[in-house]
């Protein structure tokens, strides 16, 4: 069977890297907590260190992972997010919604 | 609880003003329908035209999912369980940025490409109309947010009773007919206004209340070292004699948080924003009062612990945070934190209420059961005002004294929504192949695994149900795909041609 073939829109480019760098960030969020909330706080709590008053492990995985992560979405929508036109081009060759 | 009179007057005086606000938005946002509707009603009843900028998208998102549970229930069990409680709840933080960045501009692209004012509209479009999809997903979408409506009017309801002493008959009528009388008036612009509002009303309530309660326990070492002298457990991610093991946790990040994807309620707001700017604007901001609320409400239920020793006969941990509020705060001020949680509850009514009504109306009326109206904007205008109104008044009659039916489906809805949703819409954005036939395998598949795996086998693995249901809904939906023909060739170009 012949596939009929047409033009993929070249926007799609553009959000799948949006998409992809989401996935990441993602990802990485849950190691982040994974590994810091079990790999410090496993041991029993008299062993517990002690940061800005919380035990070590709910210090770096619940809050610097909030404020390093908030940080990094900052960054990575900056970088990798593209402000592109949202409406359908057949609008925008009517004179329609375009800009 | 015994309150004095004064002490009442001073909290209502706040909260009535509070009340009185969102009503004026919904009457504003009448006006605004009632000059665009002429020309395109449901796309402004239903989706506000579009038009919203970064910070409201943003506070929109988050007000519609953060619900009763995070103000009242989750602080509840931070109560007992400790700060593991608190690392359950920061699964959370990404949903912002996974909901607009995964959905988000795909999602804006395709709804304008085929002129979409609901996602059903979408997924019809995308399965090429067959009509059991959209009936099967509406159906789901229906039944469960209903429910859904039905569960937080009586969270509401409670917390109104609880914090006013008015007899929770009253409470449900006030609290009730409010959301009712601006979602009907103002429709979908007046639910993301109206969050917007509430959004802010709840992240200056959770940064003042955790201060206050950092202050009045002596500062985090010393709250800390009593929590410890407690019970040490509480200290640990485990929580109190392991109550949270590692998979059960683990798997929060499918229910809480990539599963959010699957919400329609959520997924709808990656459909309703101005431009690419607003959007990831609202990335960040959401991200942040996402993070601002989870960990802040969460942390405070943990501390308070140290400051509300005793829960008073009769309540439950579920009033820690009206207890501490009127303990930390003076009346007046006691009055807007606890606008708070109500504007938790009314942002995730509203929204699920303005979704139904557009389910039935747009969805099912005007595809199925009555095309003519389309033409007749007058028409259309009072059918969806009528409709929105009486489902509300239905979800109030029921929450009077909800029938053992809707509790049960209630356990269900969250997960319900997404077995019915998640699939099909991540799929049928970003896989070609996929199709009407894997669609309702994976929706049936879903639902009915989901609740039949909830019942015999509650923890599967040591996790939560969702997961493995999610898990064989896409093994249906695969199967399903590839042993029936792909969609038809002008429904992939319509989607992703130029």
């Amino acid at each position: 069977m012949e596939k009929k073939t047409f033009k993929e829109d070249p926007r799609y480019r553009q959000t799948n890297k949006e998409t992809l760098s989401m996935v990441i960030l993602l990802i990485a969020n849950i190691i982040w907590w994974y590994v810091f909330a079990y790999g410090l706080g496993s041991r029993p709590p008299e062993e517990y260190t002690y940061i800005m008053g919380f035990p070590a492990w709910f210090f770096w995985s619940c809050i610097v992972s909030f404020v390093l992560f908030s940080i990094l979405v900052w960054i990575v929508v900056s970088v990798v997010f593209k402000d592109i036109p949202l409406d359908s081009f057949e609008d925008e060759k009517k004179g329609g919604k375009g800009k | 609880m015994n309150l004095s009179s004064s002490y009442l007057i001073q909290l209502w005086i706040p909260l009535g003003l509070y009340l009185l606000i969102m009503l004026y938005i919904g009457f504003y946002s009448n006006r605004v329908v009632s000059t665009v509707s002429k020309r395109n009603f449901l796309g402004e009843y239903f989706l506000g035209n579009r038009n919203f900028g970064g910070y409201v998208l943003a506070m929109t998102l988050v007000a519609t999912y953060v619900s009763a549970s995070s103000f009242l229930g989750g602080p509840g069990t931070a109560y007992s369980q400790g700060l593991g409680w608190v690392l359950l709840a920061m699964t959370q933080l990404p949903t912002a940025y996974i909901t607009l960045g995964i959905l988000g501009k795909r999602f804006a692209i395709v709804s304008r490409k085929v002129n979409a004012v609901t996602i059903i509209d979408v997924i019809r479009e995308r399965y090429d109309n067959n009509p059991l999809v959209v009936w099967i997903a509406s159906m789901g979408a229906i039944i469960f947010l209903i429910v859904a409506v039905v569960g937080q009017f009586v969270g509401g309801a409670k917390l109104f009773q609880t914090i006013t002493g008015l007899p929770y008959i009253w409470g449900l009528i006030l609290f009730g007919s409010i959301v009712l009388i601006y979602t009907t008036v103002g429709g979908f612009r007046a639910v993301v206004l109206t969050d917007a509002v509430q959004g802010t009303i709840m992240v200056f309530g959770t940064v003042v209340i955790l201060i206050a309660t950092i202050m009045a326990g002596g500062g985090i070492s010393n709250i800390m070292h009593t929590l410890k002298t407690i019970n040490p457990d509480l200290l640990t991610p485990y929580g109190v004699d392991n109550f949270i093991a590692v998979p059960w946790i683990s798997s929060y990040w499918v229910l809480v948080c990539i599963g959010i994807l699957g919400l329609p309620q959520n997924a709808i707001r990656a459909m309703a924003y101005k431009d690419s700017k607003s959007m990831h604007r609202a990335i960040i901001i959401g991200t942040v009062v996402s993070g601002v609320l989870m960990l802040g409400l969460h942390l405070t239920g943990v501390m308070a612990r140290a400051i509300v020793t005793e829960i008073p006969q009769g309540l439950t941990t579920d009033n820690v945070m009206p207890l501490l509020a009127m303990r930390l705060f003076p009346a007046w001020f006691a009055g807007i934190f606890l606008a708070a949680p109500l504007a938790a509850i009314m942002s995730t009514v509203d929204s699920q209420l303005i979704l139904i009504s557009s389910t039935i109306v747009k969805d099912l009326y005007l595809n199925y059961i009555n095309p003519k109206v389309n033409d007749d904007q007058r028409k259309l205008t009072s059918t969806s005002m009528i409709i929105t109104a009486l489902l509300g008044l239905i979800a109030i009659l029921a929450s009077i004294k909800p029938p053992s039916l809707i509790i049960w489906i209630n356990l269900y809805a969250f997960g319900g929504l997404e077995a019915t949703f998640f699939w099909m819409l991540i799929l049928g954005l970003y896989w070609k192949r996929a199709n009407a036939a894997g669609a309702i395998a994976s929706m049936i598949t879903g639902i009915v695994s989901f609740i039949v795996i909830s019942r015999v086998w509650p923890r599967p693995f040591g996790t939560h149900p969702i997961v493995l249901t999610l898990i064989l809904g896409l093994i249906a939906f695969l199967i399903a795909t590839y042993a029936t023909k792909p969609p038809k060739e002008e429904t992939i170009e319509k989607f992703w041609g130029v």
